[in-house]
C-alpha cells in the first residue's frame, strides 16, 4: 500500500467520521464540526487521489477544486455558525427542538405565527 | 464573442451585480437591484430561448478559458425552460416583495420582521437568482456544486428573515440538511474525478459511467440531492422551513429553489448515466425506486396537507406532494418495445415531468404569493381566520383558486398538460398503477383546494380583523396564476423547446 492509497482511505474515513458526528450529536456546534469534518475529509481524498502526469506532477483540476472548496467550506461555516449563535440566543440552547421541525402528524397541527 | 453567448454571462453576472447593488440598503439600492435582476435574467431568458430555438444548444467558455480550468456554459432545451420560468417566477416574487416588504411609511417597520425583511430580503433573493442562472447554465459538476451550495446558503438565510424562534429553528435545520446534501454530493463529483478524470458533464456522458466507483458516486450524490429536493422520506424539513418564511420567500423556496437540486438529478440520471437506457449504468428498477418514493410522497404529503390548520403549512405539504409527481416521471421513461422511441426515452414521460416542474413553479408561487396576501389582511395565518376573504380579497382567492386548479390538473391549465402527458406515458405502455397514483394524487390535490376555498368563500362569517392589502401584492399573484394557465395554452412551443438537446443520454 502507498501513501496516496493510505491518505485516500483516510479522506473516507473522515467523512464518514464527520457524517456520523453529524447525525448522532445533537449539539449544533458538534453538528457544524461534523460538516467541516466531511468536507476536509473529500479534499484529502481529491488531493490523494489525483492522478500523477508523466513528468511527475500532479494534475492541477484537484487542486483548484480544493482551493474553491475550501473558500465554500469557510463560508458556509460562518453562516451556520452565526446561524447557531442566532438558535441559541433566541431559545437559550445550542439545540434544535423538536417543535421546529416537528415530524409529521396527522394531528391537527397548530397555525404559524402571524405574519 | 458574439451575441447569444454574452447573454450566458449576463444571466449570471446581472443578478450578481444586481445583488451588490441593493446591498446598499437604501430603498433606492433596494428597488434598482430588484428590477436591475429582473432585467438581466429576462432579457437573457428571451434572447436564449430565442437562439436556442433557432440554433440550437448553445456553449460558451467563460473568458475564453476551456475544460479542465476553464468555467463552460451550456444552454439546451431543457436548461433555457428552467431559466425562462425562473425568470418569469422571480420577476413576479420581486414585484410583490416590494410591496410586501415596502411599508417603510409605517414608523414600526423599523423594529418589526418587516424591517429587518425589507434590508435583506433583496440581497439574499439576488444571490439566490444567481445561483438558480448558474445551475442551469453549468456544464460541469464542480460548477454544479459551487452553485448549489450558493443556492444553499441563500435560501436557509432567507427563511431566517422571519422573526420567529420557529423560523430561525427551521433555517438551521434546511441549511444542515441543505450543507449535507452539497457535501454528499461533492463526495460523488470527487468519485467521479478520480475514476473518469472529467468534470465535464458531456465528457462523462461520453465515457459511459457504468463501473462500481461510478455506481456509488451516483448513489451518493442522489441522497444528497435528494434530500436537498425533499424527496420522501427525506422531506420533513421543507413544511417547516417553507411555512415560517416570510410569504415572497416561501413563494421563491418552494416554485423555484428544490427544482433545481432536481434539476441536477434529472440530468445526472438522464443525460449523464441514461439510467434505464439499454447500455446505461443502472436498469428499470433503479428508476422505480425514485418512482415509488415519488408516489409515496405525493399520497402523504397530500393526507398531512389535508390535516393542516395553518394555510402556508398546508400549501408547503402540497409541495412535498407535487414533488413527488416529479420523481413518478423516472419508471415512465424507458421506452417499451414496439412503440418506437428512436432510441431515446418516452418523450410524453420526460415532457410530462418537466412540464409538470414548470407549471408546479407558477402556480405555487401564485398560491404562496396569495396565501401571503390573504393572511396579511386578517393578520392570522390559520385556514378558518380567512374564513369570508373571498370577497373582500377577489383577486387574492382567484390567483389561489387558478393556482389550485392547475396543481389539481383542471384543463386548460398547464398543470393539466403535465398530468396528461404523464398519464399518456403511463397509459401507452401499459404502466397501470403509476397512472392510478396520478389520478387519485390529482383528486387529493382537488381536496385540499377546495378546503381552504371552502372556509375563504364563507359568506356567513366576516373575518375577525382586516387590513386592505396592497394592490401590487394581488396583481402579482393573479398575473402568475394567469401564466400557469397561458402555459398549458402555449404548450406546443414549449415543447418543441424543451427537445432541443434530444430526449436520449448524451453518448
Amino acid at each position: 500500500m502507498n501513501a496516496a492509497i493510505l491518505y485516500a482511505l483516510a479522506g473516507g474515513g473522515l467523512f464518514l467520521l464527520g457524517l456520523l458526528g453529524l447525525l448522532a450529536r445533537s449539539h449544533l456546534f458538534w453538528k457544524v464540526f461534523g460538516l467541516n469534518f466531511m468536507g476536509s475529509g473529500i479534499f484529502l481524498l481529491l488531493v490523494a487521489g489525483a492522478p500523477r502526469l508523466p513528468d511527475g506532477g500532479a494534475d492541477p483540476v484537484p487542486q483548484a477544486m480544493v482551493l474553491t472548496g475550501i473558500v465554500v467550506a469557510v463560508s458556509a461555516t460562518a453562516v451556520a455558525l452565526g446561524m447557531a449563535l442566532r438558535v441559541m440566543s433566541r431559545t437559550g440552547a445550542p439545540y434544535l427542538s423538536e417543535s421546529g421541525g416537528r415530524p409529521d402528524s396527522l394531528e391537527i397541527s397548530e397555525p404559524e405565527e402571524a405574519p | 464573442m458574439n451575441a447569444p453567448e454574452l447573454w450566458t454571462t449576463v444571466a449570471i453576472v446581472g443578478p450578481l451585480a444586481a445583488a451588490v447593488v441593493s446591498l446598499g440598503g437604501g430603498r433606492r439600492h433596494i428597488l434598482g437591484g430588484l428590477a436591475l435582476g429582473a432585467l438581466a435574467s429576462c432579457s437573457a431568458a428571451v434572447a436564449l430561448v430565442r437562439t436556442v430555438f433557432e440554433r440550437g444548444v448553445v456553449r460558451h467558455h467563460m473568458g475564453g478559458w476551456g475544460q479542465p480550468l476553464g468555467i463552460e456554459l451550456r444552454v439546451d432545451g431543457l436548461s433555457v425552460v428552467m431559466l425562462a420560468t425562473t425568470a418569469v417566477v422571480g420577476t413576479a416574487i420581486s414585484f410583490y416583495a416590494t410591496s410586501y416588504f415596502g411599508d417603510a411609511a409605517d414608523p414600526r417597520v423599523e423594529r418589526s420582521p418587516a424591517g429587518r425583511g425589507a434590508r435583506f430580503f433583496a440581497p439574499l433573493w439576488l444571490f439566490l437568482w444567481t445561483a438558480l442562472n448558474g445551475i442551469y447554465l453549468s456544464a460541469d459538476l464542480f460548477n454544479l456544486y459551487v452553485t448549489l451550495e450558493m443556492l444553499g446558503l441563500s435560501s436557509a438565510a432567507l427563511v431566517t428573515l422571519a422573526v420567529s424562534n420557529k423560523a430561525v429553528e427551521a433555517g438551521m435545520r434546511y441549511l444542515l440538511v441543505s450543507l449535507t446534501g452539497s457535501l454528499l454530493f461533492l463526495f460523488g463529483v470527487a468519485l467521479l474525478y478520480l475514476g473518469y478524470g472529467t468534470l465535464s458533464l458531456e465528457g462523462l456522458g461520453a465515457l459511459e459511467p457504468s463501473g462500481t466507483p461510478a455506481i456509488w458516486a451516483l448513489a451518493v450524490m442522489t441522497v444528497g440531492l435528494a434530500a436537498k429536493t425533499a424527496l420522501f422520506p427525506l422531506h420533513a424539513w421543507l413544511p417547516p422551513a417553507h411555512a415560517a418564511a416570510p410569504a415572497p420567500a416561501s413563494a421563491l423556496l418552494s416554485a423555484l429553489v428544490v427544482k433545481a437540486s432536481f434539476y441536477v438529478l434529472a440530468r445526472l440520471w438522464l443525460h449523464v448515466y441514461g439510467v434505464g437506457m439499454p447500455g446505461g449504468a443502472l436498469g428499470r428498477p433503479a428508476l422505480v425506486v425514485l418512482g415509488v418514493l415519488g408516489g409515496a410522497a405525493i399520497i402523504w404529503g397530500s393526507l398531512l396537507a389535508l390535516r393542516q390548520v395553518s394555510l402556508k403549512r398546508l400549501i408547503a405539504y402540497s409541495t412535498v406532494a407535487q414533488l413527488g409527481y416529479l420523481f413518478i416521471m423516472f419508471p415512465l421513461l424507458p421506452p417499451v418495445e414496439g412503440l418506437g422511441g428512436g432510441g431515446g426515452w418516452s418523450v410524453p414521460a420526460f415532457s410530462g415531468g418537466i412540464y409538470h416542474a414548470l407549471s408546479h413553479a407558477l402556480a405555487k408561487g401564485a398560491m404562496f404569493m396569495a396565501a401571503g396576501s390573504m393572511s396579511y389582511a386578517v393578520a392570522d395565518d390559520d385556514i378558518r381566520a380567512v374564513s369570508g376573504v373571498a370577497h373582500r380579497l377577489p383577486m387574492s382567492f382567484l390567483a389561489f383558486g387558478i393556482g389550485g386548479l392547475s396543481l389539481a390538473g383542471i384543463p386548460p391549465s398547464g398543470g393539466f398538460v403535465a398530468k396528461w402527458l404523464l398519464l399518456t406515458a403511463a397509459l401507452e405502455s401499459g404502466r397501470w398503477l403509476w397512472a392510478g397514483v396520478i389520478v387519485v394524487g390529482g383528486l387529493l390535490t382537488l381536496a385540499y383546494v377546495l378546503l381552504v376555498a371552502r372556509y375563504a368563500l364563507d359568506v356567513e362569517r366576516e373575518p375577525a380583523s382586516f387590513r386592505s392589502v396592497p394592490r401590487r401584492m394581488e396583481w402579482a399573484a393573479l398575473g402568475l396564476a394567469v401564466l400557469a394557465v397561458i402555459l398549458g395554452l402555449r404548450a406546443v412551443e414549449v415543447l418543441e423547446l424543451l427537445s432541443v438537446g434530444g430526449f436520449a443520454p448524451w453518448r
